[in-house]
């Protein structure tokens, strides 16, 4: 397998866009990532994109997103496994360089949610969850997260001032993330005092229905060694799945398909937790992030909680953890998410995060997750 | 000299606070008291409708304007809550205070702007001298759909305006509308509730809008925000008129008189008439008032008035908007209010 380099990252403002359609705000994105590579033409698409169906009425959005971004007839391909869509697009292109099959490829991620009302777009969400065990009794995302965080907190003690303080955090970090939906500050009183989603979980829990795209540029390492750039390269891919219902699993508090995408992105890199020197993590939740790092090895079962609290995890501590702001304060246009994790991960591995710039990071973890973990996708990088 | 010569509000003495709703679905009171700056609002009776609550206010118009119904040669009713969806308002306000059968009458209707619609017309016919007085009412009983958010602010409330150009009140100095279509807030035949865009009923809707007319009759006119002594906006909560007026340069102080809806609600078509009623009502000969309606759909009419020393004379031959608001109140609680607002309905 060839070693594979990404060397160009694209991202726009995200929110509510009420102004632009899926097209435009894709475009705009992709336009940067090529902008930043330095090339004008690839050899194949990738678009994760959860439920654009759904969200806009519009399938067959990879050969449309190809078109209008000027790469007609070339092979493009839309991914979807829930909000880890961006991830696994991700993982796709780096396989078809890393064949030797490609020699560019974009990959990126989009979702327009805003066309449609709240309630519509929380059934889309919901389509995420299993139709038969789950929609069916009612229940939304929310819902089963609250179903997880609960149970957390009996188990291991986690407390519901530690969740908040996963908010305050990632919402910190946004502040310095002028693309990020709500660049704002917020605290743990804030969070407490916010109003009830599903209980224990409060509204500033939770990451908001979003508008946006990310896009990056891969290629092989040896081909971006000669651009004047530092090289960032794809060192592990990992991805897993598990039960999409919760019910059917034995430990409703541990996400296994995170554990074994992990797993296998950690084997193939030759790195362990201990290497990792920043993290962005699938926080659709506050109780998510904390689960994540378990299953990542990042801290041990039970402790994602106290991590938080005792500051493991900001941007001065010693593993920072969503310096993007996470899905809590960027925003989360499910289908885009993954993409933007590697716009972050490069952007610090590169020295260009500006204000929230970690120093001296060289190696880092993207973990993306579909549903309430029914899928999941892990990746390593490393600035050479 | 054309403008107002008669005026009066009226709102419905039934009230609901926002914690009686929220406790029914289990919402959250502060964070609708504190976010849209809402305490309580309106609730017609039974047997009361937009019609009804025409008649009143311009009754209260006509003691002001003292002048023969008969004379009034237009009736426009401007709703989104008329009573009947074939068959007009206006002709049962024009028979009810005796202004038929020389009469034009016509409905309007522009989610909460249908007041200012009729306003606008009357006056530019009697600008134009097709008619001598011309009458025009800005009146809603209107819906919000069990708990929606909208139920929090969706009140009723009436304001009429008669306008003419001998013994005026306020001269109408300038006009200016400012329109798109825009699909923020709508409800289709036979949907007993409105649906609504939710946050994009805020920056590109109500603000585009209202900010749009509020600097182009500015400009029009060649005035400044602190050349008016007083300055209404379409009220649907108590946030947003504060912040447009924020936007375009206002001071708090010039908002404050006409702003009602804290108390009040959201009167739809009656929100800024009630506005300027309730302001003409506190002000001075030579003050010079700016008004803005929004309606979803979108659009703005904006007015700019100057009160008349006749204002002395007739201020206080009708009853005050304000003393609608404070006084005299019934407090509904939750059962009353389904009830009154047919949100129950008895088996045949």
């Amino acid at each position: 397998m060839r070693e594979v380099a990404v060397i160009g990252v694209g991202m726009t403002k995200w929110g509510e866009l009420w102004d632009k359609s899926l097209r435009n705000i894709f475009v705009e994105t992709a336009l940067l990532a090529l902008d930043d590579a330095g090339v004008v033409e690839v050899n194949s698409m990738y678009v994760g994109s959860m439920s654009s169906g759904l969200f806009v009425g519009q399938e067959h959005i990879a050969s449309l997103l190809a078109d209008y971004l000027g790469q007609s007839n070339i092979p493009s391909t839309r991914v979807e496994t829930a909000c880890a869509s961006g991830g696994l697009a991700l993982r796709l292109g780096y396989m078809e360089i890393a064949a030797g099959i490609s020699e560019l490829v974009l990959v990126g991620g989009i979702e327009k949610m805003t066309d449609v009302s709240g309630y519509e777009a929380t059934y889309a969400l919901g389509t995420a969850a299993d139709q038969e065990y789950e929609g069916y009794h009612g229940i939304t995302f929310p819902g089963l997260y609250g179903l997880i965080a609960r149970a957390h907190m009996e188990k291991y003690g986690t407390t519901r001032e530690q969740l908040a303080m996963v908010a305050v955090k990632n919402h910190h970090n946004g502040s310095k993330n002028p693309l990020a939906q709500f660049p704002y500050e917020i605290t743990v009183d804030s969070v407490l005092n916010s109003v009830m989603i599903a209980d224990p979980l409060r509204i500033l829990d939770c990451s908001p229905i979003t508008d946006g795209a990310a896009a990056v540029v891969l290629c092989p390492a040896e081909m971006a060694r000669k651009m004047d750039k530092p090289v960032v390269k794809i060192i592990g891919s990992g991805h897993a799945t598990d039960t999409i219902a919760l019910s059917s699993r034995k430990d409703i508090t541990w996400l296994e398909a995170v554990y074994k995408a992990a797993k296998q992105a950690y084997a193939e890199a030759d790195k362990g937790p201990q290497d990792i020197d920043i993290i962005e993590v699938h926080d659709c939740f506050t109780i998510a992030e904390i689960c994540v790092l378990e299953a990542l090895g990042i801290v041990e079962k039970g402790k994602g909680g106290d991590a938080v609290e005792q500051g493991l995890t900001s941007l001065e501590g010693k593993i920072p953890v969503n310096t993007s702001g996470g899905l809590k304060a960027k925003g989360h246009p499910v289908g885009a998410t993954g993409a933007a994790q590697v716009v972050e991960i490069v952007k610090q591995l590169r020295g260009e995060a500006g204000e929230r710039q970690i120093k001296k990071a060289r190696i880092g973890l993207a973990q993306n997750m579909g549903g309430s973990g029914g899928s999941s996708v892990v990746h390593l990088f490393e600035r050479e | 000299m054309d403008g107002i010569v008669g005026y009066g509000g009226y709102i419905p003495r039934n009230r609901i606070k926002v914690e009686e709703i929220a406790k029914v679905w289990g919402a959250d009171a502060p964070s609708y008291k504190k976010g849209l700056m809402l305490e309580e609002k309106s609730v017609p009776s039974p047997d009361q409708d937009t019609i009804t609550m025409s008649v009143e206010a311009t009754k209260s118009a006509l003691k002001r304007a003292g002048i023969d119904p008969q004379d009034i040669e237009a009736v426009y009713v401007g709703s989104e809550s008329h009573p009947y969806a074939v068959k007009p308002s206006g002709t049962v306000l024009a028979e009810a205070i005796g202004a038929t059968p020389e009469v034009h009458t016509a409905d309007f209707e522009f989610a909460c702007k249908a007041g200012t619609e009729g306003m606008y017309v009357a006056l530019c016919l009697v600008r134009a001298g097709e008619i001598k007085y011309g009458l025009a009412v800005g009146a809603d009983t209107s819906q919000g759909a069990p708990g929606d958010a909208l139920e929090y602010s969706a009140a009723a409330g009436a304001a009429a305006f008669i306008f003419g150009k001998d013994n005026v009140v306020a001269e109408a100095k300038e006009t200016y509308s400012y329109m798109t279509d825009t699909p923020d807030f709508w409800r289709r035949e036979y949907q007993f509730y409105p649906q609504h865009g939710g946050r994009f009923t805020g920056d590109p809707a109500y603000f585009k809008h209202i900010v749009g007319a509020g600097r182009g009759i500015l400009e029009k006119a060649g005035m400044k925000p602190s050349d008016f002594n007083y300055v209404i906006f379409h009220q649907p909560n108590g946030k947003f008129p504060l912040k447009v007026g924020e936007m375009l340069g206002f001071e708090k102080k010039q908002i404050e008189p006409g702003w009602l809806v804290s108390k009040l609600g959201n009167t739809y078509s009656g929100s800024s008439p009630l506005g300027l009623t309730a302001t003409l009502d506190i002000s001075k000969p030579g003050d010079k008032i700016l008004i803005v309606s929004y309606g979803s759909g979108a659009g703005s009419d904006a007015f700019i008035f100057e009160v008349k020393d006749r204002i002395e004379e007739v201020r206080d031959l009708a009853p005050k908007t304000r003393e609608m608001l404070d006084e005299n109140k019934n407090y509904l609680e939750y059962g009353e209010y389904a009830k009154f607002r047919q949100k129950i309905r008895k088996a045949e």
